[in-house]
């Protein structure tokens, strides 16, 4: 299941001509402003993440839990050690100034500098992710492709309601079914967690990455592969190709040079978004797997009401989703000669 | 042309999605609120020793409650809460969306921006954040929770749709004549933009089911001694490979109602045009 | 260029149509039937019809394509001594493009954005390997330099959007002559373009035919066009060919009524003429009458062309015509239409003052410094080619555009800007209607409801009384009440369009703005409208301010005109004295460029 919606995003902030000096200087121009919003949504994005975790409910309670009642000094302490005295703005701009110097605090729940916790765990769930994605792209490419070209007959319908099953499903349903599947009842073929044990890299046991993996591949690929394949049926009906048709070029070379040339730049936006989500929503595959990423640590930190890790980790997966959009705006604009050229005339 | 006329009936009989999905919500719906009354056992009866197949045919769980029961009172919960957070979703996007593409200007602008700082984060990243402050959290913290973390996403929408409609003659005409704001909004809008909204809510149940069943798997539940689809894969867990019905009852479930309502959703957008 | 031998001249090139019919896919229900062309190298053969003729279908069909849902029948397209119809699938596409080509309606969405021009002129050649790449290329050039484009690198490397309409058009032009067809089928490919570039094109057009002896098949709406390229003209209607003639013979002794019904729904430029639409609208697959198709509009209908189908009848050399009645139905005039233009001296009683209007688009000044005046009971035209400000000031006066100085002032008031600033009495009195008839009315109301809204809005009437006036105005429109309670879907283009003019007439207004509101519909439609205007104007005393781009029209429907060119004001006067007598040289070559069918 994925975290979209049926339309195709739009280009977030598409080409914004600038008409003065050279074309390398009118695109240094347009970089700069792209990036400068980037930036600007990023401590947006602190503003959120710290006033949703910081702001609402009570800190010391949420972290003593049961007792918080029984012994107030403690209580006392933790406020006193959260510097819940201040102003909320205040301890926003002490945080947000300890972000950007490297300072990330320090783990309520075992005391280590966040920093040192997180660096193996992001790397961890980026090799997850990027596998995944090299999985997925050629996939749904794949798939949506074949659908087109059969599209109107019984074996696109029939893709299609396989894709709509697929892609409606939860991440964990789709995980503990594979788990029961192929770690359990069923077969016993694949281990049902990936611990390697020892602090090796998880993808040192490759039989241990394969479950993890298909279930991000199951859960993304359908809606990759329905917009892709949506967005080929809109340019297959265009008027140039119809032209092309009756140019009398053949069909293979009008599949592949007029309709998916001009598929690639929707191609691109959707697989940004999946990217983005994949970088956040490995959370549930992560749990179920007890895979050591960052997802994983973020359902546990949020047990244990571990705010400095919480934080942390939010900012990570924001900064991810807005870099890779970042990214993709830019491959969008490279690959639309009409926004390029807008912007360096 | 409206929604239920005879013509129109007959061509949404013909949607073979629209029909297989509504027919499955609506077998879950049915069980999810009459299920008690059927239930064998109570919803905290002990019936047995924990992970046996003693009880009805899918065993007992962690406490040696009766499985099929608990799935048979575990539903309510989800359903409502599923709802009352797409209704939610729904309104504030809609608001949000439509309110930036009919006035436009800056206020767009300064919209968009905020929306897709929102955006930046998946929406069971939302709902943790929060949650990492509340202990217990009750079920309309869940519902504001997820309701409000479909609004930004709802709101792409519903302004990618008004931003077509609000350019517009009919639209135009219609503030030419001198109609008020609100009512142009109401009236010419709005009504036009039922299809893909409809859509839209489809989907948006399908992922309210996903989240809300989901933040209970993940170990948040407001009443944890009750039947809650999500939370009972939680507390089943550890037993997968000697009582798996537990857990797979629950989520086999959860699957078969997302599927429902995602074809359901789709076959929306087909009627309407929108689909394939 | 080549000049074909004396040997090949009428042996190869050329193509003939025999009974060709194509029907929608899964039932019998033709799109086109019993189409019978022959098509001459170096002549240009017009097939002219309003929408839902099918002609674009009968001109596809030479390429032995027919759009998703359609299917070819039956019928031949013999081309150099052979069926193209009947051909293997790869037979057939080596044919298309290479000797039966085809350029498309719309520039702009005919060519592949993403490729330069430059590789998408050459791209058959490429395909069917044929010369080396300079030698393409210098093909490629020699061909821009005959459509009159630029021929160096920096052109060729453009892509479509960096081109104008016409350039893109004449560019389509160049790349279907490049690989040297016999045969062109040209799909309305000057429709969007101003008069002066579509002028153009078709001189271009008509060049390139005759000199490289092509057969030329220019499938379009519009008469006047085809009345100045055209060889031989084909009427379609319903599917059908209903007449097929020499020009001269078509435009001076049309046969078929429906024929005639169309030359006089068309303006012209020389003389008023008081247009007529025909009644009914176009019917599509399938609900087409039996036997004679155009019976149930026909002025001259009997009984039998209901039973009998109208064989082809030959009426003249060469011409021949597929109606029951031909011989007795008497001769056409093409002067019969014809009324008396507007009289300069009578007295004016001014309502509307335009001094010194400048509109802005954001900081864009788009209009200077424009100024006219409209009297009680008149028509003022607003004409001009697109750019020309026209439909910006007619928006302005409409209450539709806020940023604009200078003053406007109505009955002695001064107008405010946008209709929000303005009073309700001021928002009743002027009234707006615009060009598109499928976007202006909400598809979600009923007729009655959408025609009821001003009534109700301005205090003019409500509930049953409102529902009485709706059928009024229909009836005034010439629709029955029948369509009171249904939603516009159910309407042709034209109906809407006078749902939209009810509409504008339910607020008892004394000024109509319309604009280009016939340029989107077929030619009998927009004689109808013509005519229902001027009988609104006549009976209700209402002034209107008419925007279009066609001057003949501007001459059938107007009193004054005011010309405009890239937001100025160039010449200004009575109709008569105008068109006639013009001062400007830019009205001058407007009214050159403007195809005449007299």
């Amino acid at each position: 299941m994925t975290d979209l919606a049926t339309s195709a995003p739009d280009v977030s902030t598409a080409a914004a001509p600038a008409r003065t000096g050279s074309s390398g200087s009118a695109w240094v121009k347009w970089l700069a402003r792209r990036v400068g919003l980037a930036i600007l949504t990023l401590w947006l994005c602190s503003v959120l993440v710290f006033f949703a975790t910081a702001a609402l409910g009570d800190p010391v309670r949420a972290i003593l839990g049961k007792d918080y009642a029984s012994s107030p000094e403690r209580a006392a302490a933790l406020a006193a050690e959260l510097h819940l005295d201040q102003p909320v703005i205040v301890r926003y701009f002490e945080w947000l100034g300890g972000l950007l110097t490297g300072n990330l605090g320090n783990s309520i729940a075992n005391g280590f500098p966040v920093g040192e916790l997180v660096g193996d765990r992001i790397v961890n769930s980026a090799v997850l992710v990027l596998i995944s994605a090299i999985l997925i792209i050629p996939v749904a490419f794949a798939i949506a492709m074949i659908s087109a070209n059969y599209r109107g007959k019984r074996t696109d319908g029939v893709i299609q309601v396989i894709m709509i099953t697929l892609a409606g499903l939860p991440e964990f349903v789709v995980a503990i079914l594979l788990v029961a599947l192929f770690s359990t009842t069923v077969f016993h073929l694949l281990p049902a967690v990936t611990i390697a044990g020892g602090g090796a890299p998880p993808w040192s046991k490759p039989a241990s990455m394969i479950l993890p993996v298909l279930t991000l591949v199951i859960a993304v690929a359908p809606y990759v592969s329905r917009i892709v394949r949506s967005s080929l049926l809109e340019v297959l009906d265009s008027d140039y190709v119809e032209l092309a048709r009756l140019k009398g070029v053949p069909e293979r070379i009008v599949m592949r040079k007029h309709a998916l040339l001009n598929a690639i730049v929707p191609g691109i936006q959707v697989i940004a978004l999946q990217l983005a989500w994949l970088a956040g929503g490995v959370l549930f595959v992560e749990y179920v797997f007890s895979y050591p990423g960052i997802g994983a640590s973020l359902v546990d930190s949020v047990r244990n009401s571990d705010f400095p890790m919480v934080q942390v980790l939010a900012m990570v997966i924001a900064a991810v989703y807005v870099g890779i959009n970042l990214v993709a705006d830019v491959l969008s604009i490279l690959f639309t000669p009409r926004a390029r050229t807008a912007i360096s005339s | 042309m409206s929604i239920v006329s005879p013509a129109n009936l007959r061509r949404i009989g013909r949607q073979r999605r629209l029909v297989t999905g509504a027919v499955i919500t609506l077998v879950i719906v049915l069980m999810a609120i009459f299920g008690p009354l059927f239930a064998p056992y109570g919803e905290n009866e002990i019936v047995g020793k924990p992970y046996t197949y003693e009880g009805s045919f899918l065993g007992t769980d962690y406490l040696g409650q009766d499985v099929w029961s608990r799935v048979l009172y575990g539903g309510a919960t989800i359903l409502i809460n599923s709802l009352l957070a797409t209704a939610l979703g729904m309104v504030l996007g809609i608001i949000i969306g439509v309110v930036a593409a009919y006035w436009g200007g800056w206020l767009d602008e300064v919209i968009m921006r905020l929306n897709d700082v929102a955006l930046a984060f998946p929406q069971i990243l939302l709902a943790l954040l929060v949650l990492t402050a509340v202990d217990q959290p009750s079920w309309y913290v869940i519902v504001l929770l997820v309701g409000v973390s479909h609004a930004p996403r709802v709101a792409r929408l519903a302004r990618g749709v008004a931003l077509g409609i609000v350019s517009r003659d009919y639209v135009t005409a219609a503030e030419a004549l001198g109609e008020s704001r609100v009512r142009v909004v109401l009236a010419e809008v709005l009504p036009n933009m039922n299809a893909p909204l409809l859509a839209e809510a489809g989907l948006r149940l399908t992922y309210s089911i996903g989240l809300i069943a989901g933040i209970g798997f993940l170990g948040f539940a407001s009443n944890p001694s009750a039947a809650d689809w999500g939370y009972m894969i939680n507390e089943n867990r550890l037993a997968l490979l000697v009582q798996p019905w537990g857990v797979l009852a629950p989520v086999i479930i959860i699957g078969v109602f997302t599927i429902g309502t995602n074809l359901m959703a789709d076959g929306i957008a087909q009627l309407s045009g929108r689909g394939d | 260029m080549t000049e074909t031998s004396l040997l090949d001249m009428n042996q190869t090139g050329g193509c003939t149509v025999s009974d060709l019919r194509v029907a929608l896919t899964g039932t019998n229900l033709d799109v086109v039937d019993e189409i019978n062309i022959e098509l001459r190298p170096g002549e240009v053969v017009g097939l002219v019809g309003e929408s839902g003729s099918g002609k674009t279908t009968a001109g596809t069909a030479l390429l032995a394509y027919s759009r998703r849902g359609a299917f070819i029948e039956h019928g031949s397209v013999t081309f150099e001594g052979q069926n193209v119809l009947a051909l293997p699938w790869e037979k057939v596409r080596e044919i298309r493009g290479m000797k039966i080509a085809y350029v498309p309606q719309d520039p702009g969405a005919a060519l592949n954005p993403a490729i330069r021009i430059g590789r998408q002129i050459v791209e058959l050649l490429e395909l069917h390997g044929i010369g080396s790449a300079a030698e393409r290329t210098e093909g490629a050039r020699a061909g821009l330099r005959e459509v009159g484009l630029p021929d160096d690198d920096e052109f060729l490397a453009r892509y479509p959007h960096q081109l104008s309409g016409g350039q893109v058009q004449r560019v389509a032009l160049a790349m279907a002559f490049l690989p040297k067809p016999k045969v062109l089928v040209l799909d309305e490919p000057t429709t969007g373009l101003d008069v002066t570039t579509q002028g153009m094109v078709l001189k271009t057009m008509g060049e390139l035919c005759r000199s490289h002896r092509v057969a030329a098949l220019y499938v379009t709406h519009d008469l006047a066009v085809v009345a100045n390229i055209a060889d031989r003209v084909a009427v379609m209607y319903a599917g059908q060919i209903i007449e097929l003639g020499p020009r001269e013979a078509m435009f001076r002794q049309p046969a078929h009524p429906y024929t005639r019904a169309l030359l006089d729904a068309i303006p012209h430029l020389s003389r008023a003429r008081a247009l007529t639409g025909i009644p009914g609208s176009t019917p599509g697959p399938g609900r087409r009458p039996t036997a004679c198709r155009f019976n149930t509009r026909c002025e001259y209908v009997q009984d039998r062309c209901r039973e009998i189908e109208p064989p082809d009848v030959e009426v003249g050399p060469d011409h021949t015509a597929r109606c029951l009645r031909v011989g007795e139905i008497g001769s056409w005039d093409i002067d019969r239409g014809n009324t008396t233009d507007a009289d300069p001296n009578t007295d004016r009683d001014i309502i509307l003052t335009i001094e010194d209007l400048k509109v802005f688009y954001g900081r864009k000044e788009v209009v200077h410094g424009v100024s006219f005046d409209v009297a009680k009971a008149e028509v003022v035209a607003l004409v001009g080619e697109s750019g020309s400000g026209k439909t910006t000031i007619s928006r302005c006066v409409g209450g539709l555009h806020r940023q604009w100085t200078g003053e406007l002032t109505f009955e002695g008031r001064p107008l405010g800007k946008g209709s929000r600033a303005r009073s309700a009495e001021d928002r009743k009195r002027i009234q707006y209607i615009f060009q598109n008839p499928y976007l202006s009315l909400n598809p979600r109301l009923t007729i009655a409801q959408i025609v009821g809204r001003p009534m109700e809005l301005f205090g003019i009437a409500k509930g049953k009384a409102a529902r009485d006036r709706v059928v009024e105005l229909l009836d005034a429109v010439a629709l029955g009440p029948t369509v009171l309670d249904l939603q516009t879907n159910r309407l042709s283009g034209g109906e809407r369009q006078r749902v939209a003019i009810a509409r504008a007439l339910a607020a008892e207004p004394d000024l109509l703005v319309c604009d280009e509101i016939t340029s989107a519909l077929d030619v009998s439609v927009q004689g109808s409208i013509v005519a229902l205007l001027e009988n609104l104007r006549k009976t209700r005393q209402i002034s209107m301010l008419f925007v279009t781009h066609n001057l003949a029209l501007v001459r059938s429907i107007a009193a004054r005109v005011q010309v405009l060119n890239a937001g100025a004001l160039v010449e200004s006067g009575f109709v008569v004295e105008v068109l006639d007598t013009p001062k400007e040289e830019y009205t001058k070559r407007l009214l050159s460029a403007s195809p005449a069918v007299d």
